[in-house]
């Protein structure tokens, strides 16, 4: 072997070693396959350069994700160094002491210039648990050319009646269009979100101030039977197997009149790389029925943790640092626009001269603002929380409500039978727990 | 004959491996009789003490137990009827001399490498989406409405997904019988005037009985606590909810671990009555 080789041998040997030892720590990371999510997973090389902390990332569909860090964390299975996680699992895991608090943030970070709601929504007692990567709330996402043509204009602030009178305008079965199309998938937090917010916007609530379940109250009735008869007259076919994902890509296709869910979908259906109405989409806020003070809006924020039972809470820390920061705002918006930055979760996004100009920013904002989790319903409730119920055995209950609902979209039983069997369900829960 | 000390060598030889497996499988045994019997929600600070058989009350009384039951059984016994009947036609055509038989074969074979989740979600997106899968693209192309698979039919749907990746191994099976069926014997039926359907029905089809007897046996045992199909497709929405996904419900998605554990001695009672069940009626073929 020629001296040459030798030497380039040991070089390459080296820098190997030299990396190795460089990145000496690996955090893992559970997270949700969004879009955000996974635009993140891109720039992370950026992180490690930075850094010298590599990162290994688990990302799994919203439903699958809950339960692996649900079951990671409460068996102390200790495989995830950072959990991705919302507004309704932040509060419950930080009293129990589950999650390690957020106080030794740099001051640079700017905990300040986290969205009050946000903010709020992630703290315990007033400490902070997780910190949001983005916030949501959920708005009417529309085509403008379809309700053009359909001769309708769509007001900031409409009614039910109103979206029926536009799906009925916009559906057109021969060309594959659907006049609205909404999640039944079941999943507390698919399907059972959307219908819980929907209900609420109709004056109903899940439980009264004793925790009696009030699923057989005439509010519940008229909210599942105008979204059954919405839905089959104007939906997509098998609309009962459809979430987040699937709905937006049906829009995304041109498939969809209007589409009603989370906030930060917007970023993607007018994105002309993926969407092929990019061009032709307006917003409003969430609608709500005649008369009535409530929106079917929510109030989420998909937000990284740090389970208490990791080795590498520091090198998580600067992880969350990086990702959640104002920096990491810039960075996307350097190379994607200002469209595709994370939203909802800083202050300071919305007073940006640039972001203003997108045009689904203020519509962002004001669903977000619009949302009161400690008055979700007309009348009082027992517990926070728009589209759940911020106590532990929600996740279980409504899943299964979720599902008898599912049931009745698929036309498998009737509206009355799935909201006696939901009324079970949630009292049996209710009694269970030790509420009632 | 083995001689004494050779039997004790072979007991002490073996000794290890028993001893591992029994720990293997009484361990969790063990600590699944252990919870079913306390009040363990992790989510409310663990185990809140010993409740004696309540668990297993309220799991029996539950509205979703007897429907969970009968679905159970009902997708088991449709995996079985398709992979059977399928798998000796199949069989029966992979016996056929013919040109590029080996590849046909590992064809044949390969949905049963496929990951369960993998084909469950391919299933579900390629096939049977309304909107843009190839089911609905050949519906539309015969000016049909689609079938919304899923909803409509959930269960015949699920036996077909499953089915899909148990029928390859039906078939190897039935085709190694197939293939040590005895030619002369066919032969001297078919000069007999025997028929074709004669044939299969009086020679072939006793001849396969031990082989089905074991397809049986082995996918039964294996259906019984079918799981990842039904997560990736309906979630147990439906009418799809079989005893495993009920079990499943309990433990991870109302953190309730005593609750859970009741409704896994049932599944373990269950499948052991099934087993008996299969091992007296049909495993006496095995014998002969």
């Amino acid at each position: 072997m020629s001296l040459k080789r030798v030497l380039g041998a040991t070089t390459a040997l080296t820098l190997c070693t030299a990396a190795a030892f460089a990145q000496d720590t690996t955090i893992t990371i559970a997270t949700v396959n969004n879009g955000d999510m996974i635009r993140m997973q891109g720039y992370t090389d950026q992180f490690t350069a930075e850094t010298g902390i590599a990162v290994e990332w688990v990302t799994l569909e919203e439903n699958v994700l809950r339960q692996r860090v649900t079951t990671d964390i409460t068996t102390n299975g200790g495989q995830f160094d950072i959990m991705t996680i919302g507004m309704y699992e932040a509060p419950i895991w930080g009293a129990n002491g589950w999650l390690v608090p957020l106080d030794g943030l740099s001051e640079d970070y700017n905990v300040d210039d986290i969205l009050p709601a946000m903010r709020a929504g992630l703290s315990h007692d007033g400490t902070l648990f997780a910190a949001p990567f983005y916030g949501e709330s959920s708005m009417i996402m529309y085509r403008t050319d379809l309700m053009e043509a359909a001769g309708l204009e769509m007001p900031d602030a409409p009614t039910w009646e109103f979206i029926r009178e536009a799906a009925a305008a916009m559906d057109d079965p021969e060309n594959g269009v659907n006049g609205i199309c909404l999640r039944g998938k079941p999943g507390w937090g698919e399907g059972g979100a959307f219908i819980n917010v929907t209900a609420n916007s109709f004056g109903a609530r899940v439980v009264d101030e004793n925790w009696q379940a009030q699923l057989d109250s005439e509010e519940w009735a008229n909210a599942l039977n105008f979204y059954v008869n919405l839905m089959n007259d104007y939906g997509p076919d098998g609309y009962a197997t459809n979430g987040f994902n699937e709905n937006l890509s049906l829009f995304q296709q041109g498939l969809c009149g209007m589409w009603i869910d989370a906030t930060v979908a917007a970023s993607f259906v007018t994105n002309p790389d993926d969407s092929e109405v990019a061009d032709s989409v307006g917003f409003a806020l969430a609608p709500n029925a005649e008369g009535v003070d409530r929106r079917s809006n929510w109030l989420w924020a998909w937000a990284l943790a740090i389970p208490a039972g990791t080795q590498q809470s520091d090198a998580a820390l600067q992880f969350i640092e990086w990702a959640t920061s104002a920096d990491y705002i810039e960075l996307v918006a350097e190379n994607e626009g200002w469209a595709n930055v994370p939203p909802g979760a800083r202050t300071s996004l919305y007073e940006n001269p640039n972001y203003a100009e997108v045009p689904f920013a203020q519509m962002t904002l004001d669903s977000i603002l619009a949302a009161d989790p400690n008055n979700p319903t007309v009348d009082p409730v027992p517990y926070t929380g728009i589209q759940f119920m911020a106590i532990p055995e929600w996740a279980g209950f409504w899943t299964e409500v979720s599902q008898e609902f599912s049931n009745a979209y698929a036309g498998q039983q009737t509206v009355e039978e799935a909201l006696a069997r939901a009324q079970d369900i949630v009292n049996e829960a209710m009694e269970a727990a030790g509420y009632q | 004959m083995a001689t004494q000390s050779s039997r004790a060598a072979a007991r002490i030889m073996m000794a290890p491996a028993v001893f591992l497996l029994l720990v293997w499988m009484l361990v969790p045994l063990c600590m699944t009789l252990w919870f079913s019997v306390r009040d363990y929600r992790p989510l409310r600070g663990g185990d809140l003490g010993y409740v004696g058989l309540e668990n297993f009350a309220r799991f029996v009384s539950s509205s979703s137990f007897w429907p969970a039951i009968f679905t159970t059984l009902l997708i088991v016994g449709g995996v079985l009827l398709v992979s059977i009947v399928f798998g000796v036609l199949l069989a029966m055509l992979l016996d056929q001399p013919m040109w590029g038989q080996g590849i046909v074969r590992i064809l044949v074979i390969a949905p049963f490498f496929v990951m369960p989740t993998v084909s469950a979600l391919v299933w579900k997106n390629m096939f049977m989406d309304p909107t843009n899968g190839v089911f609905a693209h050949i519906w539309r192309a015969f000016g049909a409405d689609p079938v919304v698979w899923l909803t409509d039919v959930p269960i015949l749907s699920l036996v077909l997904i499953i089915s899909w990746q148990w029928l390859p191994f039906a078939t190897l099976i039935l085709l190694t019988a197939f293939q040590s069926l005895d030619s002369e014997q066919l032969e001297a039926a078919e000069m007999d005037g025997a028929s074709p359907l004669a044939r299969f029905f009086f020679i072939a089809l006793p001849h396969l009985s031990r082989a089905i007897t074991i397809v049986i046996l082995i996918q039964t045992i294996f259906l019984l606590a079918v799981f990842a199909e039904i997560f990736v497709t309906t979630g147990g929405a439906f009418g799809t909810r079989t005893l495993t996904y009920l079990i499943y419900q309990r433990v991870l998605e109302s953190q309730n671990v005593g609750l859970g554990s009741a409704g896994g001695v049932y599944a373990i009672i269950l499948a052991n009555i099934v087993a008996l069940f299969l091992m007296r009626i049909v495993g006496k073929n095995l014998d002969r």
